[in-house]
């Protein structure tokens, strides 16, 4: 076994040995959400626990775990959510853009446009296409018709709906198949031009080709986005995220990028979920 | 190390466990091979010889079982972290593997020339370096099975003793064909067979490589034990 120590040693002086959760994104890109020490209770459960990480700018970052480990809460978290909730609190800090959004004094409309959400189920507006993705900008803006036209033509076009849809903007959207909806409640996620973009499971409901669509959005988005993205599809954590994240019982148990936690996870917990070892 | 917790989805498992028992036995081959070579020159027997170099397609055989099935493992089962290091160490180790199968039959060829030509020098040296490759891919195999870093690290380093062996017999039969222009076919034909046995050893520690890879997930460093000097050696005829 020294043999083996010594070698590991001698590797591990040239990197930090166990690095604090994403410590190696402090070297790389910015922080653009940066949480220390965050606590959530739902009444009395406590659903989080102390969890400290950094989601990288224009980085996608995936949260993975088994259900009820707190990767949703914490996405809820991020809008504040659970302010709808009585009974529900979070204590420590979620800095985003240098602002604590756990505070109670943070305006939430200001912070709902600066954090976007798309949720497991499609949830199209009853309303038209084009009503649907400047619904939020009208609550936000002052535009002229001319600049809500471009605005929704761009949001539709950067997710990759724009193609599909450009010749029936006034017909229902809920006429749409089911990625559609999906890439169409992103386009009116985007339309309000958010910082950071939260996906909650957007694919779980979706065929595998509108999957796919959908992850190349993903790839395609964080070129101006933070994203955040829950998903069960481990593959597609794989395929999407550069950061990856597992928590489990409210715990982070370790975040690292994703070819590190899908070839060599540093904790034997995480190799025990993503291989189907889990308990 | 404490064992590790069994796969939800048994039929993965029993798919892991058949690729590592197929990696045994095609070890176990290579193994037979290479053990029954350096008999068959130390005993000058031809016909054992003549079974090494017929095992050689056999082992080849193997190799494109394993890996076939190991394709089908990636392709099917996607697996990840240590499953994945470890279908990774299978389709490389198969190759180091197959190519100890070639030495091995290369060796033997060349036992069968060897015992044709009469030769009055000793082959101990020979010998002792076959016993010491033997033993480090013996322990290398053993070690593809066993979650035991330390194990691949004492095999990856043995090596050295290997390279120092070859070193010593390269300049013993450089003397013996100057000595008589008559021992350069049976000398040259040793020569080879000593590089065999070399490329054997650093073979063995390629396998013990992967097989730390496959358990720590980590790369043990690019400087290895090697000592084959050979390469830059001149015969100073005036010394």
């Amino acid at each position: 076994m020294e043999a083996a120590m010594e070698i590991a040693s001698h590797k591990m002086s040239t990197q930090t040995a166990f690095p604090a959760p994403f410590a190696q994104s402090a070297a790389g890109p910015v922080p653009r959400v940066s949480i220390r020490n965050l606590n959530f209770y739902y009444g009395a459960t406590h659903a989080l626990k102390n969890v400290s990480i950094d989601f990288p700018d224009r980085q996608t970052t995936a949260m993975i775990g088994p259900s009820g480990c707190g990767k949703s809460t914490l996405l809820r978290i991020l809008n504040r959510m659970y302010d709808l909730y009585p009974g529900q609190r979070a204590e420590g800090e979620v800095m985003i853009g240098g602002q604590n959004v756990i505070d109670p004094s943070v305006n939430l409309n200001m912070l709902r446009r600066r954090v976007g959400m798309v949720f497991q189920k499609p949830t199209p507006f009853p309303k038209s296409i084009y009503e649907n993705v400047i619904f939020g900008v009208r609550l936000h803006e002052r535009l002229s018709k001319a600049e809500l036209d471009e605005r929704v033509e761009w949001a539709l076009t950067r997710s990759a709906l724009w193609g599909e849809v450009k010749d029936r903007l006034h017909s229902s959207a809920l006429g749409l198949s089911g990625g559609q909806q999906q890439r169409l409640c992103i386009a009116r996620s985007i339309a309000v031009r958010p910082e950071v973009l939260l996906l909650d499971e957007p694919t779980s409901a979706l065929d595998p080709i509108s999957t796919l669509k959908i992850e190349e959005l993903v790839d395609e988005l964080k070129q101006d986005f933070t994203i955040v993205i829950v998903t069960h599809n481990m593959q597609q954590a794989g395929r999407c995220a550069d950061q990856v994240a597992f928590f489990y019982l409210g715990e982070l148990v370790e975040a690292g990028p994703s070819s590190q936690i899908f070839t060599a996870p540093r904790e034997r917990k995480t190799q025990e979920y993503i291989t189907g070892r889990f308990g | 190390m404490p064992s590790e917790p069994k796969h939800i989805v048994a039929s993965f498992e029993a798919d892991l466990k058949k690729l590592r028992d197929m990696i045994a036995a095609m070890g176990g081959l290579v193994e037979r091979a290479v053990a029954d070579a350096a008999t068959a020159l130390l005993d000058r027997n031809p016909d054992l010889a003549a079974r090494v170099i017929e095992l050689d397609a056999k082992i080849d055989a193997e190799e494109h079982a394993i890996e076939q099935f190991a394709v089908r493992l990636l392709a099917l089962r996607q697996p990840v972290a240590d499953d994945l290091r470890h279908v990774i160490q299978a389709l490389k180790i198969i190759t180091d593997l197959e190519r100890i199968g070639d030495y091995a039959a290369n060796i033997a060829k060349r036992s069968i020339v060897i015992n044709q030509v009469a030769s009055s020098f000793t082959l101990s040296g020979l010998g002792q370096m076959a016993l010491l490759v033997q033993q480090n891919l013996k322990s290398s195999i053993d070690t593809i099975g066993e979650a035991s870093p330390e194990k691949a690290v004492a095999v990856w380093r043995a090596d050295q003793a290997v390279d120092d062996l070859y070193n010593t017999i390269f300049r013993e039969l450089i003397t013996y064909m100057m000595e008589d222009p008559r021992n350069i076919t049976p000398c040259t034909h040793l020569l080879f067979i000593a590089k065999n046995l070399e490329r054997i050893g650093d073979h063995t520690t390629n396998m013990a490589e992967l097989t730390y890879y496959a358990i720590t997930g980590e790369n043990l460093p690019d400087f290895r034990p090697k000592g084959d000097h050979t390469s830059a050696y001149i015969h100073n005829v005036d010394a």
